[in-house]
């Protein structure tokens, strides 16, 4: 029955290959931008371990040092630390 | 300040050239001072499907390498006055260009014209590196299909960490999505990504919705870009992405199947 088959096999195709294809990018993109923006495992301690040596000469609150690991051309990599030093904030 | 806007995919084949073509000659019409760059060096295709091949004389190469002037190099649009473009070198000397050589022609031409559209080569390689470096806006032209969103997606990822604005922490470079080669027919039948799939991944404002038409071939074959097709629907959708790239905003047209009749149907027309 061709009305019949018709209307049964819309029913069927609930579970289109476009809304696969969706479910699928939508998992690998996220992959893709987690790995793109992720920073290596060491960021972390290596921050605090500097901070720790800074601290023991001057005055450094958490606002006035960032860290930041970017990847720039090819396999090159730039550490950039900037660190906002005021005058009374040398410790003697 | 030229409006310097990057035609870039990731992924081969999409479309660029074709909207480069559409969007420049449309801006151009519109009265502005456009100037189309070719940026796909060794492949160069823009000049076909604007249809001055014939008159390419010099290139962008040649200019880079002092062997000619801009003047020498830009072949202007026999249509519209205001439209020229630069025709990319045959040579497949890739490192030709770097950021220096380039900043220095798009800030020369910068002087001269309102509008400067790069129509990037396929890939994530240097050329289409380079061929986004210095943008203000990016079409991010894609296809409604796996491969093409992916690679759209890591496009955006390079326009954030490897352009200009982004190494120099200025305001981040203006995204559109265009979504090209579209088919409501085969979304209606849940084989094709619709527009709102596309944009719920990606998650960039739409530009414009261009569908697979006929009329695109057509216009390549005689070298007239689709856009002066005005009766055609691909023609029409460039337009639209004309108004909005103007600050219009235009409802978007073709994202639903034609209806066949109850008669064609009967019929198998
Ligand atoms: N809306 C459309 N409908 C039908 N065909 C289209 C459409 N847009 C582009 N095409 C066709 O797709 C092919 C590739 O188009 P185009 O050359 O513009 O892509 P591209 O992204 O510039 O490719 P490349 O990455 O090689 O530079 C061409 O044959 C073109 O005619
Ligand atoms: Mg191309």
């Amino acid at each position: 029955m061709a009305l019949l088959d018709y209307f049964l096999r819309k029913k069927e195709k609930q579970v289109t290959t476009a809304s696969k294809a969706k479910e699928r990018l939508q998992i690998i993109v996220a992959h893709e931008r987690n790995s793109r923006n992720k920073q290596p495992d060491y960021l972390p301690q290596l921050t605090e371990d500097i901070l720790k040596v800074l601290r023991k000469y001057i005055k450094v609150s958490d606002e006035s040092f960032s860290i930041n690991l970017d990847k720039k051309d090819g396999d090159l990599n730039v550490l950039e630390l900037n660190i906002e030093l005021h005058d009374e904030q040398t410790a003697d | 300040m030229a409006r310097i806007i990057v035609v870039t995919s990731g992924k081969g084949g999409v479309g660029k050239t074709t909207s480069s073509a559409a969007i420049g000659l449309g801006l151009a019409l519109k009265g502005h001072k456009v100037v189309l760059i070719d940026f796909d060096i060794g492949l160069r295709n823009l000049d076909l499907i604007m249809g001055c091949e014939r008159r390419v004389v010099y290139d962008f190469v040649n200019v880079i390498n002092g062997e000619a002037t801009l003047n020498q190099a830009l072949i202007k649009d026999k249509r519209v006055s205001s439209l020229s473009i630069l025709p990319a070198s045959q040579t497949r000397d890739k490192d030709a260009l770097n950021k220096e050589n380039v900043g220095k022609v798009l800030e020369e031409l910068g002087k001269s014209y309102d509008f400067i559209v790069c129509d990037s080569p396929a890939g994530i390689e240097a050329g289409a590196m380079m061929a986004l470096y210095y943008a203000d806006e990016a079409i991010v032209t894609t296809n409604p299909e796996v491969s093409s969103v992916r690679d759209s997606d890591r496009i955006l990822g390079m326009l954030a960490s490897r352009s200009r604005r982004a190494e120099l922490g200025l305001e981040p470079i203006k995204e559109h999505l265009l979504l090209t080669r579209y088919s409501p027919k085969r979304v209606e039948e849940g084989e094709m990504l619709s527009v709102e799939d596309v944009e719920d991944i990606l998650s960039i404002p739409l530009l414009g919705v261009i569908p697979e038409s006929q009329a695109v071939l057509k216009a390549s074959n005689a070298g007239e870009p689709v856009i002066l097709d005005t009766e055609s629907d691909a023609g029409k959708a460039y337009q639209d992405v004309i108004d909005r790239l103007l600050g219009e905003t235009v409802d978007f047209r073709f994202l639903v199947a034609e209806k066949k009749g109850i008669f064609s149907r009967m019929f198998g027309g």
